[in-house]
């Protein structure tokens, strides 16, 4: 840990006026201050934003869902409109880390938070994303955790969110506060693949702070649901993740969303995947062939090619439980 | 032998009734002070700078921007440290340390995370944030010992640690039924809840050290720091009087503490160094990776004809661990012809030392499996097959054994769980989605003891204290002595205070080996007795509430004396003697009844593992077991050993491994978000049966110690519930989710 200038800011313009270059936005601080520990991030100055007015959960006119950045994942997992509209959301937030750490994260920390990949996280190591052009340690290395999706020669990290992964599946858009005004950004845009550019992993100029995300209008009636596969029951980053929403037109799925988590360089939305489902059976092949597709593109690395068929099976369950859980909400619907 | 104390403990008051922890209160309210938490005036902060390579050479260290940071005191290093000596690192002396290497002693780096200087500062953030600044230069050097895992190098035979009798080669090659398999282990971190840490004090111008170390042995710590720094023993304390666990890992010295009792002489003033997370598990300890064959030989009704079990394990380039796994085997079935070898590879990694049932955890998971591979070729039940080879004496010695239960273990285990309803046949048992997997396998530990002293007082206040220099490293020892202590007194438990773990008290065992119980216990009983007569003299003497009277005619009753007429309080005779306090002293030591017993403790695990094949998801259901140790002291805490066991076997069955890079021997998973151990969540429905048979040829309180036993043999009953579900037989821990895909 080195030495570092600390403030706070007390409201969003200035907040998002003031920053130095190496400055660094501080909400709950669950990755940002493990790895300034670690000696890995050593940022100039730390801006606690804690104080913003951005901790409001909200219904727009145009039936999205406005979240404030400083709304904890605590609380948007057990917020009763996410529950009851988008329980993908509210599956994927309980899978992730542990309830100390649920109740300092943030939204906005979330979509911020650093990859899990052991040689980001060691500054001995090389890692073109902590310091750019010094290599790729986990390429050749030690890389059961890392991607399978998204690598490049320059860096194969895994985006480590559950949140995130929902979020790509459900659809949402950035509102980002920056010295010039305010802009809006797509989620799935948000995140950048690694290319030979790893240490930019995201669409935020120096200065810009998110201080919303807005989920699209949920779809409906539809099953959801999360599947999150790893070794242990609890605390620990997925080897491979589901995010799974669909809805049915008889026997036949009509929309459906996918997205995966603990094998892509970033929240992974599958939307050829998507394109396969939609107007066939909800039937287990029509779920295979899906994941087939959505894993089509996959590149094993020395410790992580398990992965792909552990994809495969969280990708098939994720569509299955989210089919049983539409038809339920189908038959309610008809039975009211 | 023993015939007074067989009276004195067949129907105990105290002994082997559930007990709350007396420093239960003290630990709940932050009284109880650990370690890493304690205050000196003036103290300074220690933070060790490790070696980011494994195998090379410090080239040099730049130190002036670290040193011009805010509070910074010093830093030590190879160039700045002063002229130490080893320790002799003798068990028998007492002065054994887990690296016999000096921090510092040259620029060579032998392992990851070696310190290559300590920085002494006003506060720990300050010298946390000095010790990023120091910038070390390296030569590093290829061709790194990687890990036993990942090489075909053999390692050196350790013809001292090996066994043989009869003719187990030629029983092998003439067996009905063999097989012959390969098991592999992943290294493991105790991981034990508080880190290593060290507060060191010169007092009296420098001629006496003080140290306060989370340890599982004070005397062996003076013991070793004296050979270190040329100290009589008596210029040097140790004091431990809280540990939050150790699980071996703390029962020998580790260089961090000798770096701090320079720190605090260099600077003239207290120094403390708390290791963090990531430098514990690199240079604080691991149970070594281990690589073992066993060959089974039987007849075709199931009766075992040979065992040859051959291991290797690893050590490190500056100390020499041997992790003997196949230490249980000799004695653990009946069978004329078995040897065991073992053998040690020096590999670039942080020094490996005794973990939770060393060795033996290892040999019992390869043995375990190996005869559920037995009884598979046989088509018989496990259990049966265990049955079968029952060892009725112990074949390693020839003796009888001092009480052994197995076969109730076994049966009782297996009808508690419900083991008739398994359908022996693979992948048979489904519910749902999932399938059922039953497996078992059997566990031992030896029944070990040491010498001990101990000193008790009986005050005038009413109030009793007993001391011994042993420690209570979270395992209950502060509660089970009070209850010696009110076992022969009559005594409340709550006027009886204890004092453990300081190097001024009489001298006590380390607490490992699951032998603190059967050796503390014995001198606390001996000390309580020697307190006894000395207040029944007062009693008995001129001006005594029994004056005139016998003295063997009294009775310790309720905290008194009584001649079964009236009674006296312990408090009103040395009121009436004009004392303040009468005062015991005992000791207690093994005896001729090692070379007439044997002693050892044995136990049977039973596992229902649920595996979700479509999702490569295997989680433990629910785990039963019984285990003999002989009389429980204290039964809450002795059954929280066992249950504490059997996660930690599940940790080593499905998800602990430390992640060595095999490029440069790196360890790259040091923390606890990465090395995967079990959550609450991973923790299955825990049944566990203590029998109850006093084994009182051991010690007068019929108790074997329970530390250990729990862990032993849960890896194997998993991995065989695991062959019951899927037909693929694991033996290579820790089984993974890859490794599920693969069979698949």
């Amino acid at each position: 840990m080195r030495t570092f200038a600390f403030s706070r800011a007390d409201d969003v313009a200035q907040a998002a006026h003031q920053t130095a270059p190496e400055a660094a936005f501080v909400a709950g601080g669950t990755t940002l201050l493990d790895l300034v520990k670690l000696d890995v991030m050593r940022p100039s100055e730390l801006i606690d934003i804690n104080r913003l007015p951005l901790k409001n959960v909200e219904w727009l006119d145009d039936g999205r869902l406005k979240i404030g950045a400083l709304v904890t994942n605590t609380d948007l997992a057990h917020h009763p409109d996410v529950q009851q509209h988008y329980p993908v959301l509210s599956q994927a937030l309980l899978a992730g880390a542990s309830t100390q750490l649920r109740n300092m994260a943030t939204t906005a920390g979330n979509v911020m938070q650093r990859t899990r990949c052991p040689y980001y996280r060691d500054p001995a190591a090389a890692c073109n994303r902590r310091e750019p052009g010094s290599g790729c340690d986990a390429r050749h290395g030690l890389n059961r955790l890392n991607a399978v999706l998204g690598g490049s020669d320059a860096c194969v990290a895994v985006h480590p969110s559950d949140m995130c992964v929902a979020m790509a599946a459900i659809g949402a858009t950035l509102t980002l506060q920056g010295p010039e005004g305010e802009r809006e950004v797509a989620f799935q845009d948000f995140h950048r693949l690694p290319g030979d550019t790893p240490h930019i992993e995201h669409d935020l100029a120096d200065g810009e702070l998110i201080t919303a995300i807005t989920l699209d209008a949920p779809l409906v009636p539809a099953g959801s649901y999360y599947l999150k596969l790893r070794d242990r029951a609890s605390y620990e980053f997925a080897l491979a993740s589901t995010a799974a929403q669909l809805s049915l037109d008889g026997e036949m799925i009509g929309e459906a969303r996918v997205a995966l988590g603990g094998v892509g360089t970033k929240p992974w939305r599958c939307p050829e995947a998507e394109a396969a489902l939609v107007g066939q059976p909800a039937e287990m092949a029509t779920f295979e062939r899906a994941a087939d597709i959505a894993l089509r593109d996959a590149v094993p690395l020395e410790h992580n090619a398990f992965k792909i068929p552990l994809a495969r099976q969280s990708i098939i369950r994720a569509l299955r439980e989210a089919t049983r859980l539409a038809r339920q909400s189908g038959e309610q619907e008809g039975q009211a | 032998m023993n015939d007074l104390t067989q009276s004195a403990f067949n129907k105990p008051r105290v002994v082997g009734q559930r007990t709350p922890r007396i420093d239960g209160e003290f630990k709940l309210t932050g009284r109880a002070g650990y370690t890493g938490e304690l205050l000196a005036e003036g103290m300074l902060y220690g933070y060790p700078v490790p070696a980011t390579i494994a195998n090379g050479v410090l080239e040099s260290l730049e130190l002036d921007d670290a040193l011009a940071m805010p509070g910074v005191v010093d830093i030590l290093h190879h160039g700045h440290f002063e002229h130490l000596h080893r320790s002799p690192n003798s068990m028998a002396h007492g002065d054994m340390v887990s690296e016999v290497r000096l921090p510092f002693e040259d620029e060579r780096i032998y392992y990851h995370g070696q310190y290559v200087a300590l920085v002494v500062a006003e506060t720990f953030e300050q010298a946390r944030a000095a010790a990023y600044r120091v910038i070390a230069r390296y030569k590093e050097e290829d061709g790194a010992a990687i890990g036993l895992l990942h090489t075909d190098a053999q390692g050196e035979l350790q013809e001292s640690a090996g066994t043989s009798r009869g003719d187990p080669e030629a029983a092998f090659g003439g067996a009905e039924v063999k097989i012959d398999s390969t098991y592999q282990i992943a290294a493991e971190s105790h991981l034990q809840m508080e880190m290593h840490a060290t507060l060191a004090e010169w007092r009296d111008d420098g001629k006496r050290l003080v140290v306060h170390e989370s340890t599982q042995g004070v005397f062996f710590q003076r013991n070793a720091m004296a050979r270190i720094f040329g100290l009589a023993q008596e210029n040097l304390e140790v004091i431990s009087h809280y540990i939050g666990s150790g699980f071996g890992n703390k029962l020998f010295m580790w260089p961090h503490a000798v770096a701090t009792a320079v720190a605090a002489r260099m600077a003239g003033r207290p120094v403390k160094v708390v290791l963090p997370r990531q430098q514990d598990m690199t240079g604080g300890g691991n149970r070594p990776a281990s690589r073992q064959r066993v060959r089974l030989g039987a007849d075709r009704s199931g009766k075992l004809t040979s065992v040859i079990h051959d291991s290797t394990t690893e050590t490190s380039l500056v100390h020499q661990y041997v992790d003997a796994c196949g230490s249980a085997t000799p004695s653990f079935y009946a069978c004329d012809n078995v040897s065991t070898s073992q053998r040690v590879l020096e590999v670039n990694h942080g020094t490996p030392c005794p973990m939770r049932a060393p060795g033996e955890v290892s040999g019992i998971f390869a043995l375990e499996t190996a005869m559920d591979e037995l009884a598979v070729e046989l088509g018989m039940d496990p259990v049966e097959l265990r049955q079968k080879n029952n060892a009725e004496q112990d074949p390693a010695s020839g003796l009888p054994w001092s009480s052994k239960h197995l076969d109730e273990c076994l049966t009782s285990a297996a009808r508690r769980f419900g083991w008739d309803k398994r359908n022996p046949a693979v992948g048979s048992m489904r519910d749902g989605d999932e399938i059922v997997g039953y497996g078992m396998a059997s566990c031992t530990w030896s029944a070990g003891r040491q010498p001990c002293e101990a000193r008790v007082e009986l005050r005038a206040d009413g109030s009793l204290f007993a001391a011994c220099g042993t420690q209570d490293i979270g395992t209950g020892t502060y509660t089970i002595v009070a209850q010696a202590v009110a076992e022969l007194t009559g005594a409340d438990l709550s006027r009886i205070e204890v004092k453990l773990g300081e190097t001024s008290l009489p001298a006590g065992p380390l607490s490992g080996g699951s032998m603190a119980t059967a050796t503390v216990l014995p001198a606390v009983a001996a000390a309580v007795r020697d307190a006894l007569d000395a207040i029944k003299e007062v009693a008995t003497g001129s001006g005594g509430a029994f004056e005139g009277s016998d003295a063997d005619s009294l009775e310790a009753e309720q905290g008194g004396l009584t001649d079964g007429k009236r009674r006296v309080s312990f408090e009103e005779i040395l009121e009436t003697g004009k004392l303040s306090s009468v005062n015991g002293k005992g000791s207690a030591a093994p005896g001729d009844e090692r070379s007439e017993y044997s002693f050892r403790s044995f136990g049977a695990h039973f596992v229902e593992i649920r595996i979700d094949p479509d999702i490569s998801r295997v989680r433990v259901a629910r785990v039963v077991s019984t285990i003999d140790i002989g009389r429980a002291i204290n039964p809450p805490t002795a059954r929280n050993q066992v249950e504490g066991g059997i996660v930690m076997g599940l940790g080593m069955g499905l998800l602990e491994k430390l992640d060595y890079d095999p490029r440069d021997a790196r360890l790259i998973n040091a923390n606890v978000a990465d090395y995967i151990v079990p959550t609450h969540a991973d923790a299955p429905d825990i049944d566990v049966e203590l029998l109850d048979y006093p084994d009182f040829k051991h010690n007068e309180f019929g108790g074997r110690g329970v530390g250990e036993i729990g862990l032993t043999g849960v890896a194997p009953a998993i991995a065989n519930a695991i062959y019951h579900a899927t037909g693929k037989r694991y033996r290579d821990l820790p089984i993974t989710i890859e490794a599920l895909l693969a069979a698949s």
